[in-house]
């Protein structure tokens, strides 16, 4: 039963990027929250890449970078197209005044988050799953953890990709294996001139590997690489149905990648600090849930918030916590909590880049995925075979080469095939840009 | 040891004594494709064709959820370890 013991303003659901933000900003109001988290601290659950995005982060933290726990400032952006034996690589580098992302460890960052967000008066709980949600008259109305109920006006689920909260109360349907990649990584031990060595980087510089192909080839899947302070996270995001279609074991996958020529020199020696998996949401726009209901909001992972194209989350969870936070403070204002109240939630993101963004790529997995032992098969392979044929030197007159491969480029496949992916290429660009 | 076994080592766990995954072994002995021993990335699920079997080795569950999506019947009873159970990620 409700009583004043257990009643309080908001209760937010998980204790990641989202949930924290949503939280402080609560609290910040001057509001009471309690935010709730199933893992021993903040962040012990979690699993990413890893990087956050520091203009974001400054948007809920903005002295974060003088206190907050980061590995190195990322310099470098690589995109590695790999063969079963070969690589192209293309390279982006500069040194920001103000850095753009920072690689992190999540269970020291988010606890450090959560830290801040006690600092400000936020109520946490930790080691403690919420089972289900208590509905009452249509309006959600508290939480049902293991040992008691806790009552709240608001609840906000930022419970993470698997979500059980928002399938409960029918706010979303079960996650099928083409809404989700499943993600393996392994974070291995380096010494930190090691690192600044292989990577080119400086101390305290890092660089970021977007990795198409190899282990990978003709699958919707990528692989990653992210460089800590003492450390070098590797690992890769395969969609599940790719995984289930195939029979392949992800961490099978894992280990090849690792093994190949363009990978193994860069964690050669190297000691296996941890291994984790985690789900990736990838259903995009397309899957978006509904985001709120009577007395209750969905932020981050829960909502689908992952823009796939540019490898961005933390962001999306932070802004769409800091959105529904506010919505909150304006609800709990007008001690109104019905739908249409909370409504102002999904406006404010609808005009925010989270829902913008999300929606200029709804149709980019489905086409890529259409093609994806073009795309993400072929085309790398074709690549490494371009450089292969323009840095080969085997006294074959020149032309002779370039028209060979260009004839290939029209025999490789029946052509058909040519027009295909030109057409689903054509398709995708006009869905991005129009 | 096999190579995931030298994975699993680096994670830290607090086992449950009861498993937080439940399979429908009726389903499981009529599913085909027995996914879950597959997709799993902790190598959870081993079917033992001799007892017509789904073991379930759940201590060792890095609770990604794969399986819940996966499972060819939607019959698996999947939810979080208690609170103080499951995986402590050092280095997510």
């Amino acid at each position: 039963m409700e009583n004043r013991e257990n009643k309080t303003e908001v209760i937010v659901v998980g204790g990641g990027p989202a949930g924290i933000s949503c939280a402080i900003t609560i609290a910040r109001a001057g509001k009471e929250v309690v935010l709730i988290e199933r893992g021993k601290f903040a962040g012990s659950k979690n699993v990413f890449g890893g990087a956050i995005y520091a203009k974001p982060t400054r948007e809920i933290f903005p002295d974060f970078e003088k206190t907050a726990p980061l590995e190195r400032k990322n310099v470098e952006h690589k995109y590695a197209l790999l063969g079963e034996e070969d690589a192209t690589v293309i390279s982006y580098k500069k040194k920001h005044e103000v850095p753009e992302s920072y690689t992190v460890i999540r269970a020291k960052f988010d606890r450090w988050m959560a830290e801040e967000a006690k600092k400000e008066g936020v109520i946490l709980v930790e080691e403690t799953v919420v089972r289900e949600l208590i509905v009452k008259d249509g309006f959600v109305k508290g939480v049902r953890t293991e040992l008691e109920d806790y009552y709240a006006d608001i609840v906000v689920l930022a419970d993470g990709v698997n979500s059980l909260l928002a399938k409960q109360v029918g706010l979303r349907g079960d996650l099928k294996p083409e809404d989700v990649a499943l993600s393996v990584k392994e974070v291995i031990k380096l010494p930190a001139e090691k690192i600044n060595d292989r990577f080119h980087v400086n101390d305290g510089e890092g660089c970021i590997y977007e990795i198409f192909g190899g282990a990978m080839l003709g699958m919707l899947g990528l692989g990653f690489m992210y460089t800590n302070k003492n450390s070098v996270s590797i690992g890769l995001g395969v969609a599940l149905s790719e995984l289930v279609e195939r029979g392949l074991r992800p961490y099978d996958l894992l280990d090849k990648l690792k093994k190949h020529p363009e990978i193994e020199p860069l964690i050669k020696d190297g000691e296996l600090l941890e291994y984790s998996a985690h789900l990736i949401p990838e259903g995009g726009y397309k899957k978006v849930p509904l985001l709120f209901g009577a007395g209750v909001m969905v932020c981050g992972d829960a909502a689908m918030f992952v823009n796939n194209m540019h490898w961005e989350g933390t962001n999306l969870a932070m802004i769409s916590g800091k959105i529904a936070g506010e919505t909150a403070v304006i609800a709990l204002g007008k001690r109104d909590f019905s739908e249409n109240a909370l409504s102002h939630y999904q406006e404010e993101l609808e005009d925010s880049f989270i829902i913008k963004d999300l929606r200029t790529y709804k149709d980019l997995m489905s086409g890529v995925g259409e093609r994806a032992g073009e795309f993400l098969g072929y085309y790398p392979q074709k690549i490494n075979s371009f450089f292969e044929m323009f840095t080969s030197v085997d006294s074959v007159p020149k032309r002779d080469k370039y028209h060979k491969f260009i004839k290939s480029i029209f025999t490789d496949r029946k052509i058909v095939e040519l027009f295909k992916d030109f057409w689903v290429a054509v398709k995708l660009l006009w869905s991005i840009l129009k | 040891m096999s190579d995931l076994e030298d994975k699993l080592y680096t994670v830290k766990y607090t086992p449950d004594t009861v498993s937080h995954l439940q399979p429908v072994q009726e389903c499981c002995r009529v599913c085909k494709s027995k996914v879950c021993t597959t997709i799993c990335p902790a190598g959870v699920y081993e079917w033992d064709e001799s007892k017509q079997k789904l073991i379930v080795n759940f201590e060792n569950c890095l609770e990604c959820g794969a399986c819940r999506i996966a499972c060819e019947s939607c019959s698996l009873g999947w939810e979080y370890p208690k609170g103080t159970k499951g995986v402590t990620f050092k280095q997510g």
